[in-house]
């Protein structure tokens, strides 16, 4: 079965994670939740294997579900 | 029920439910020449357009049963849809892009039509014994037969079938008198149809709203109709209330804000429904046989109602025949149940994928569905997720126990199980389809270069002596093979499309069922393997068991 990627694989970490910050400044909650539900869609269209994505949705849910709130 | 034994009124064949399925079933069973009795409650055809969209598959099948023509000239055919999204075009699809079909992707044309022109057809069958205000009261099977008590005009009769084909409809009263349940999931929705008169311009598409400046948080659907009817779909919400909404003072201005104050319309149907997608655990309960709505039922996004049953009607047929006749086991009709039921499982995952994509059931859904339709305006891929109905093509029965599974690599499309693709042909000089040839019985195609070899005629006239009617047909290449075969018909590949659709060379040959659907195919024909793919396919004697157990 194919995997997710989760050894680092970017090149310049933080200058994602702040770019990723970036793209949201300025908006609503409800304009930012619609930027991320594209950025998933193309994301997802660019990794394209169904089985990698699976495992990607399987992971991040457990990061939610390991985690009940408090 | 000794009575069934001895009983006065005999048939092979009852249809209950004189719809488009029960039509459909009983004109496929009468034109094999099975005396047929079709019964149904009612004497008036369907009231408003109902279903309207009915797929190239379904066209086919009634150009097996002869009325193909006189629907495909009524009904207006069509192939694009177009998607907006508020006030904006998002993309348009064309769901037949190459040419070299009968039939277009689809029809639109009002059920009523498609119901008289069935009437007509089973009409001018002598065996259909069609009988309107014959209503239902009482069903009892046993190992010899159903009786079937029914009410009509005068009085009660008990009359007795070998078989009971149940296709009356989604409240099927059979099931109900049956004990026998359907299960699914229901949706909290409602929509609004409306037929409307008028005269506009508008071309002849599919064009689907989601969330509309004159339905805001909804969707909506227009499609034209024949006769300068048009209709137009609305999407309520839950909350609606359906006796309300389908007066015409709250109808008339819906559709004015969809058209504007230019068109003139008059308002001819209005109704308000809600759907479910369900389902019955198994479709065949001994001599009963269940099809279509009764059967199975589906969202509307899709046009996957009325075709599937219609599909289910085609499927049967031919298998109650051989049953009736004697020259299949009892067991053939168990892979109508093994296959129809498999068919109603994907359209039901397909009608509730866009159900579930036309109405988002928590708002991180309709968030996904919005970011899907912004980015397909111009995003290709995003444009493959837009789900606005996933339009009725026949299921590709890979699974079928009829299939003789591959020996060769074939490439394209007609795997065993594949409804045959048609094709441009020409047949004693003149443009023809391949289609027209296929059907009705067991056909074993064969392609070549010149006249067919001897082994040909032979592996098929082997059939002659045995009780399953089997026809060749030759496909050969333009003008390469001018004289005739006594008894076989022969067919130029007069495009190419023929070899091209099933990748087929010199030798080639493919069988097919009564159904039209490839249940076996090989790079060379021979007597052993056509016996063997044929007794596979109608569930014949020792050779089916002995290759399951291998």
């Amino acid at each position: 079965m194919k995997a997710l990627t989760i050894e680092p694989n970017m090149g310049r970490p933080d200058d994602f994670y702040e770019a990723l910050v970036e793209a949201h400044r300025d908006l609503t909650d409800e304009q930012s939740q619609a930027l991320n539900a594209a950025l998933i869609l193309l994301l997802a269209n660019h990794v394209g294997e169904l089985e990698v994505l699976r495992d990607a949705l399987r992971r991040a849910r457990k990061t939610v579900t390991d985690n009940p709130p408090r | 029920m000794n009575a069934i034994a001895n009983g006065s009124f005999r048939r092979p064949v009852a249809v209950v439910g004189a719809g488009p399925v029960g039509l459909t079933a009983a004109i496929d069973l009468a034109q094999q020449g099975l005396d047929v009795v079709l019964l149904d409650e009612d004497d008036t055809r369907a009231i408003g357009s109902r279903a309207i969209c009915f797929s190239k598959r379904t066209l086919e099948i009634f150009d097996r049963l002869g009325c193909g023509e006189r629907m495909a000239r009524k009904g207006i055919g069509w192939r694009v849809g177009k998607v907006y999204f508020r006030d904006r075009l998002v993309y348009a699809f064309d769901l037949l892009p190459e040419s070299g079909y009968r039939r277009p992707a689809f029809i639109n044309l009002q059920q009523y039509y498609v119901e008289d022109f069935l009437i007509e057809r089973a009409c001018e069958l002598p065996n259909l014994d069609l009988r309107w205000k014959n209503k239902v009261v009482g069903l009892v099977q046993n190992d010899e037969g159903v009786e079937l008590r029914v009410e009509t005009p005068g009085g009660t009769d008990a009359l007795f079938f070998d078989f009971v084909v149940a296709a009356d409809g989604a409240r099927s009263p059979i099931r109900a008198m049956m004990g026998l349940e359907t299960k699914g999931r229901v949706f909290r929705d409602r929509f609004l149809i409306a037929d409307v008169k008028m005269s506009a311009d508008f071309p002849t598409e599919r064009w689907f709203w989601f969330d509309p400046p004159f339905n805001r948080n909804q969707s909506a659907l227009l499609h034209r109709q024949p006769d300068g009817v048009w209709r137009i779909d609305f999407q309520l919400g839950w909350e609606a209330d359906p006796a309300l909404e389908k007066q015409p003072e709250r109808v008339i201005p819906r559709v004015r804000a969809l058209l504007g104050s230019q068109i003139d319309f008059t308002l001819e149907w209005a109704s308000v429904y809600t759907f479910s997608c369900l389902r019955m655990e198994r479709f065949r309960h001994g001599r009963v046989i269940f099809a279509g709505d009764a059967a199975h039922g589906v969202s509307p996004f899709g046009a996957r109602g009325a075709n599937s049953g219609i599909q289910d009607a085609d499927a049967l047929g031919w298998r109650l025949r051989l049953v009736l006749e004697g020259k299949a086991p009892d067991r053939l009709l168990d892979t109508y149940d093994a296959e129809r039921v498999f068919a109603a499982d994907e359209n039901i995952l397909n009608s509730t994928r866009s159900t579930d994509f036309i109405t988002p059931k928590s708002g991180v859904s309709r968030t996904f569905r919005n970011a899907v339709l912004e980015l397909a305006k111009d995003h290709p891929f995003a444009q493959r997720m837009v789900n606005s109905g996933r339009l009725s093509v026949p299921s590709t029965l890979t699974e079928s126990a009829l299939n003789t599974p591959d020996c060769e690599p074939f490439a394209g499309a007609m795997v065993p199980g594949a409804v045959a693709s048609d094709a441009p042909v020409r047949c004693a000089g003149r443009p023809d389809w391949l289609l027209a040839h296929i059907g009705n019985a067991f056909v074993v195609l064969y392609f070549t270069d010149g006249a067919p070899q001897d082994g040909v005629s032979a592996a098929v006239r082997e059939f002659e002596r045995s009780s399953i009617e089997v026809r060749l047909l030759i496909v050969t290449r333009p003008n390469a093979f001018a004289g005739s075969v006594s008894g076989i018909t022969v067919v130029e590949d007069s495009d190419g499309l023929c070899a091209r659709r099933y990748d087929g060379r010199p030798g080639t040959c493919y069988v097919f069922r009564p159904d039209q659907h490839v249940c076996a195919r090989s790079r060379r024909i021979d007597a052993v393997w056509l016996r063997d793919a044929i007794d596979r396919a109608t569930c014949a004697g020792a050779l089916t068991l002995a290759k399951e157990v291998r």
